[in-house]
């Protein structure tokens, strides 16, 4: 098994008319199942119509009652994406993609807070999205560089997962599934809960985490790794070299008051048996050599 | 996005937080009318910059006659203010806001961020007032009480007076300093600030409760509704640079080094200005192109590396996923004829298309130093700031 999704999932697009949602949902289409696996689309404006054969629903619970649809996508543009979000969570999916970026910080607070106690999983916002290799794709990420194998990747960036991604293929390594958790500061699923879902899966044998400045997210995976984890796990963080104070790119990628540092991260990531490289053109190297 | 002490303080009374009577001032006449028309015989001279320890840098000062006052605006205009947190070459004072003196009995301290671990804003209270909330965190821990307020129900009555309590505010201003935490976590709440301020919080010698320092911070995804917010923008206090990308929807930070970086993806760019430094050079900036770069932005960018003296190679770094190295390389190619181009060119480039990208700067008749991966990019791109290309 991959760990979220596989061939078996069936996607519905919220923000389907767009230009984005549009534009993905047709390469996410063409990718391995993916044909099987989109099968409905949300805008409240138009009821009744298609998109390229995809029937478009009024909310997400009529597409859910009418296709069966477990998943959604959230394209939607900013003000009205944790809207969204909490459309498909009363609607008991049971997962969440939002690809969305810019959303308010405080719209994501309330969002949160109603999810507690919901069987929803968020993926999001702000991230590439999720994609187990040649079963299906949900998200912006290039399909074809990645491959089946039993490798899995959690990373709160995009190109950096793709670079990462790209240096497991040239060791030959495939990957079981691989997740961009985002780059805001307040978000559904962390590095932690990512590592608990790849520990308990028995198609991946190690995983490559990838984390950035700004909060503790990789800390605390890492406390948890050092008591629970059963696999090898290597990781990379990126921005030693970014000053504090400033936002760099990412909402969620700053160090404010002294904390969340690399070298910090990086220094809780060693003592808890993680192993790190400092160079990011390594990552792929040294999972290599963790497998042993 | 930031705002001066006297926007927030504006911001703040108009959700009923108390705060002595103030005038902001853009030159030494105003100041001194400012004081006349405030009255008294004690006021505050502050210069207004966005960064913090304005106090221990000059920029905080009291006045006890007019003429006084007349002094301080005129040193303080037009100074280059240093602090802690400006950097050595300081931040130049435009504006100045003169407050009324106020007799202080005691002072204390409260903030709010949003809180990641929780997700939540928290309220951080101490009764240490007028001291970095960092150092207070670092040497006195016990000190500081927080609340992670109910995003629904907001800050209620009882955890406003239990933490007015906890940091020793004398009972008889319990429900005045309640009121002013309720107030400012409405003020946080409503505006979508990233962070708010008030140190020090003073408590006066007839007990009542004001905030004599003020300092808000916004969250730039929801600018899009707060106008108003928006309107406070002192492009002054902004690195023109800076201001030029944002303009390009470029996001550019200026780095202290002499290699310029132009990745796609801020995670990349953070990772490629990372491994410049582990190969023995410096990033010059901090650049991420975005998702949907074209061949104007990518120019904008060369632009704008370009406009620092001190660059002496260029490292272009591109993960094609939906972007295509084609539409890359041919932007590069365009930038390089446009802005004639006098420092060496690296360039790396992986993902869709990345063969056709590869053809266009081969045939561009341009000296550009290809590289194969990310250490040969650094490797390659070190060696040319250094001379040996």
């Amino acid at each position: 098994m991959s760990i979220l999704i596989n061939q078996n999932s069936r996607v519905m697009t919220q923000g389907i008319t767009g230009k984005t949602g549009q534009f993905h949902t047709r390469m996410c289409r063409e990718y391995a199942n993916g044909n099987q696996c989109f099968v409905a689309g949300v805008n409240p404006r138009k009821p009744g119509e298609q998109f390229e054969g995809i029937p478009i629903f009024a909310t997400v619970r009529e597409a859910k009652e009418a296709t069966g649809a477990n998943v959604s996508v959230i394209y939607v543009p900013p003000p009205f994406a944790a809207s969204a979000i909490d459309e498909a969570v009363e609607a008991e999916l049971n997962l969440v993609i939002c690809i969305t970026e810019g959303i308010p910080v405080r719209d994501m607070i309330r969002t949160r807070f109603k999810m507690q106690g919901k069987k929803t999983r968020l993926i999001g916002p702000n991230c590439p999205g999720i994609i187990t290799p040649d079963e299906i794709k949900i998200g912006i990420m290039p399909g074809y560089i990645h491959k089946k194998g039993r490798i899995g990747v959690v990373s709160r960036s995009g190109t950096l997962t793709y670079e990462a991604v790209a240096q497991l293929m040239e060791q030959g390594l495939g990957q079981s599934t691989c997740i961009g958790i985002g780059g805001d500061p307040v978000n559904g699923l962390k590095h932690l809960d990512v590592m608990q879902l790849f520990n308990d899966d028995d198609e991946t044998d190690a995983v490559l985490m990838v984390g950035e400045i700004g909060g503790t997210d990789e800390e605390d995976c890492a406390r948890w790794v050092k008591e629970n984890m059963r696999k090898p796990v290597v990781g990379f963080i990126a921005g030693v070299t970014a000053p504090p104070g400033k936002r760099m790119g990412h909402a969620g990628a700053i160090i404010s008051g002294g904390k969340g540092t690399a070298q910090e991260k990086l220094a809780v990531m060693e003592e808890c048996g993680i192993k790190i490289t400092r160079n990011p053109a390594e990552m792929g190297k040294l999972l290599k050599s963790a497998l042993g | 996005m930031k705002i001066h002490e006297y926007q927030a303080k504006e911001i703040l009374r108009h959700y009923g937080v108390a705060t002595p009577r103030g005038i902001p001032c853009f030159n030494v006449d105003e100041s001194v009318n400012a004081a006349r028309q405030l009255g008294g015989n004690v006021w505050v001279v502050k210069a207004q910059i966005y960064a913090g320890g304005r106090g221990k840098g000059g920029g905080v000062k009291v006045a006890h006659s007019l003429e006084e006052v007349r002094d301080l605006a005129e040193s303080m205009l037009g100074m280059r203010l240093v602090t802690h947190q400006t950097g050595p070459e300081g931040q130049t004072v435009h504006r100045l806001f003169i407050e009324e003196g106020v007799n202080i009995a005691n002072e204390y301290y409260v903030g709010m961020v949003v809180d990641r671990g929780s997700q939540r804003v928290c309220l951080m209270a101490s009764s240490e007032g007028g001291m970095d909330i960092e150092q207070v965190a670092a040497e006195t821990p016990e000190k500081i009480h927080k609340v992670y307020i109910d995003p629904i129900t907001g800050l209620t009555d009882s955890e406003a007076l239990d933490i007015a309590a906890k940091i020793g505010i004398p009972d008889v201003a319990h429900a005045e300093a309640a009121k002013l935490f309720k107030s400012l976590y409405q003020a946080f709440d409503d505006n979508d600030a990233s962070l708010a301020e008030i140190n020090p919080l003073t408590l006066t010698a007839d007990n009542d409760v004001l905030a004599l320092d003020a300092k808000m911070n916004f969250d730039d995804n929801a600018l899009f509704r707060h106008a108003d917010i928006v309107a406070l923008r002192d492009l002054d206090e902004e690195d023109p640079v800076e201001i030029e990308a944002s303009e390009h929807d470029l996001s550019y930070i200026p780095l202290d080094g002499n290699i310029g970086c132009l990745v796609n993806g801020a995670g990349l760019a953070m990772a490629t200005m990372d491994i410049i430094k582990l190969y023995g050079g410096n990033p010059a900036n901090f650049l991420d192109v975005g998702g949907g770069a074209t061949a104007e932005k990518v120019t904008e960018a060369f632009k704008l590396m370009l406009k620092n003296p001190n660059l002496e190679a260029i490292l272009v770094n591109i993960f094609g996923g939906i972007m295509r190295c084609d539409v890359i390389a041919e932007g590069v190619v365009q930038a390089a004829r446009e802005v004639q181009l006098t420092v060496p060119l690296v360039v790396r480039l992986e993902g869709t298309n990345v063969k056709i990208g590869k053809q266009i700067l081969a045939d561009s008749g341009l000296t550009i130093i290809s590289a194969e991966n990310m250490a040969d990019a650094a490797q390659k791109v070190v060696n040319a700031a250094a001379g040996k290309a």
